[in-house]
């Protein structure tokens, strides 16, 4: 039963790590862009949330519909001002890049915050939960997250597969070449499939800043989390990255449950042992 | 017929004799450095060799061999670790643990390239920070050597390292001279023999070298473990200099990899001037902006950002494009009569 418990955690934490994977499978998926800065983005949307919050003292999930367009704003013009310039066969200037982003997020967030751990308050919601015997309860909190995580994943695919907005995502994705032939302005594209993106790193962000404390240095971790929730879900396949979300969060809720300074590394070495055997991940749709 | 009998392929131009020159003469003055300079300026003398050499390394992975690693700090740490354990519960002198930790952290290079090489491009990039993780939550779990919080080398070794303390600090300033130019070298050496033309070939296609007999792999496997073997001695270094260590410090992606990176980056990657160019600018900036913070480090990242979009190839390419130089001659130039 205890271990039974264990697992529904795990289930419940893969649900946020879902979401870090989500955009950044996103941004592969269209721009072939990975995006080292993509935790720190997160955390700077829960510091974005943090202070729509305390400003306006409005209840979160309410704070959400203006933090949603403000980083999906900022998703398209960084992508027209910076990352549309480094894409291209050379790997190097867009990892380069945003690694150069990532550390600037980093230490612009901890000059204007300071180090102090944080938390966006969602009052009963965070010790609110759902009793199903004397060893299981759910807490309502990450049951949302979950929840949210697959709401967000059938959006997209949604947008992807019935709209013409998805169309043209699929189609720069498949050949920029032929897809601008047919009058798609990929550098216009991109900008949206960012802002999209950002729009999905806003809602982690606000997220993770309402179910645990977060500092300016937890960014470069969460991108690890995403990038191996992606990787063990294998590339192209959204659903593959909310079970790598999963898979990746079960690993760190058994590796708690062992001794709790092995819940990370747990996970660390369940994504090493995965790539090991499965180099292509478990539900690899497209190649490379 | 005449036409091809009539070139030559030559590496040393006039500009490289006088650089190897000027190269022994700098070295010269290195090497009197301790017996007129102050304690303050040998420790920066000494943090200056040992950012170089990372850099020189961290270059020749990605600069060279195009495995762009953002998890170097791996090595630094276990080096790091290593010479702790080897001199508090082996009883072997810090000096002579540092080659030690070189060699043995080599042969833990290679299980980790088997992994991470299963890895292409950016994904291989953060494949590498992944593994570093794994290093630094396994290290803060190993409670004889101070698990999270760190240990430092007890009064009684570090008196053992040499006579007194300006013995200790020459000692210390002449290993790090030592690894400099050995790294240095190695990086030059490397880049002469048929690894750099074999690196050459395999940047400018796979598919092609492959067909003409280059071993990707080996090649590849090679220079990631020579680079992981010096970015560990250069670790042992570091953590002989602090006497103190713990999991986040030595495993510290900003210190060991992030400055690393933008070092290169600004300095020029792919070449050996570059990264002395770069921790040149490194620590000029730093020592401009020290009363900031990490407003250095937010300045550092524009400037590398800035250099990678509009100047790749970094401030010594910009010099290279007004001048034909070349202080390392590792390129060939073929020469018609």
């Amino acid at each position: 039963m205890e271990w039974i418990n264990t697992i529904i955690q795990g289930v419940l934490l893969g649900g946020l790590y879902a979401l870090f994977a989500t955009g950044l499978s996103l941004m592969f998926g269209i721009m072939r862009l990975v995006n080292i800065a993509h935790g720190d983005l997160i955390v700077l949307a829960a510091y974005v949330g943090l202070v729509v919050v305390e400003t306006l003292g409005v209840h979160p999930v309410v704070g959400l519909i203006i933090v949603v367009p403000i980083m999906a704003g900022l998703g398209y013009l960084l992508q027209r001002a910076l990352l549309n310039r480094t894409l291209g066969s050379d790997i190097l200037p867009p990892l380069l890049v945003t690694f150069g982003l990532s550390i600037i997020i980093q230490n612009l967030l901890l000059e204007i915050f300071s180090a102090d751990s944080r938390r966006i308050n969602v009052g009963e919601l965070d010790v609110a939960s759902i009793t199903i015997n004397d060893q299981i309860s759910i807490g309502v909190m990450p049951l949302i997250v979950l929840i949210l995580a697959i709401l967000v994943i059938f959006a997209l695919q949604f947008l992807f597969y019935k709209t013409g907005l998805g169309r043209a995502f699929r189609a720069t994705s498949d050949d920029q070449d032929i897809a601008r032939l047919m009058g798609i302005s990929n550098k216009h594209i991109f900008g949206l499939a960012m802002a999209v993106a950002m729009a999905v790193v806003a809602i982690a962000g606000v997220l993770l800043a309402m179910r645990t404390n977060f500092d300016p240095a937890i960014g470069p971790s969460r991108l690890l989390y995403g990038f191996e929730a992606v990787i063990i879900g294998g590339l192209g396949s959204l659903w593959g990255t909310l079970a790598g979300g999963l898979i990746l969060g079960i690993s760190q809720a058994i590796g708690a449950k062992i001794d709790p300074g092995w819940q990370i590394l747990m996970g660390h070495l369940m994504f090493l042992a995965i790539l090991v055997v499965r180099p292509r991940g478990l539900f690899p749709r497209s190649v490379d | 017929m005449s036409r091809i009998s009539s070139f030559e392929v030559s590496r040393s131009t006039r500009a490289s004799k006088v650089a190897l020159v000027g190269w022994i003469v700098i070295l010269g003055v290195l090497i009197s450095v301790p017996f007129w300079a102050g304690r303050g300026d040998m420790r920066f003398l000494i943090e200056f060799a040992y950012y170089l050499t990372l850099a020189q390394m961290w270059n020749l992975l990605a600069g060279y061999a195009g495995l762009v690693s953002v998890g170097q700090q791996a090595f630094v740490g276990l080096g790091g670790y290593m010479l702790f354990a080897a001199s508090v519960y082996f009883g072997i002198h810090p000096v002579i643990a540092i080659p030690i930790a070189g060699v043995l952290i080599a042969l833990i290079s290679i299980p980790t390239a088997f992994v991470v090489f299963r890895l292409r491009g950016a994904y291989f990039a953060i494949g590498t920070w992944v593994v570093a993780e794994v290093f630094r939550l396994l290290f803060a779990q190993i409670s004889s050597l101070g698990g999270g919080s760190g240990m430092s080398i007890p009064a009684k070794i570090v008196k053992e390292i040499a006579s007194g303390r300006t013995e200790r600090d020459m000692l210390i300033y002449f290993t790090a001279l030592v690894i400099l130019v050995a790294g240095t070298a190695m990086v030059y050496l490397l880049m002469r023999s048929k690894y750099g033309l074999a690196l050459t070939a395999i940047r400018d296609s796979e598919p092609a070298s492959d067909s003409l007999g280059v071993n990707i792999f080996k090649t590849k496997l090679t220079i990631y473990v020579a680079s992981a073997a010096v970015t560990g001695v250069v670790g042992a270094l570091i953590f002989l200099q602090k006497l103190r260590i713990s999991p986040d410090v030595a495993f510290s992606l900003q210190d060991w990899t992030a400055a690393v990176i933008f070092i290169v980056v600004i300095g020029g990657i792919g070449t050996i001037e570059g990264p002395i160019i770069g921790t040149l600018i490194y620590f000029g900036l730093r020592s401009l902006l020290s009363d900031y913070g990490s407003i250095y480090m937010i300045v550092l990242g524009c400037v590398a950002v800035v250099m990678m979009l509009w100047a790749p190839k970094g401030v010594w390419g910009l010099i290279t494009q007004k001048f034909d130089l070349q202080l390392f001659p590792v390129n060939r130039r073929v020469t018609w009569k």
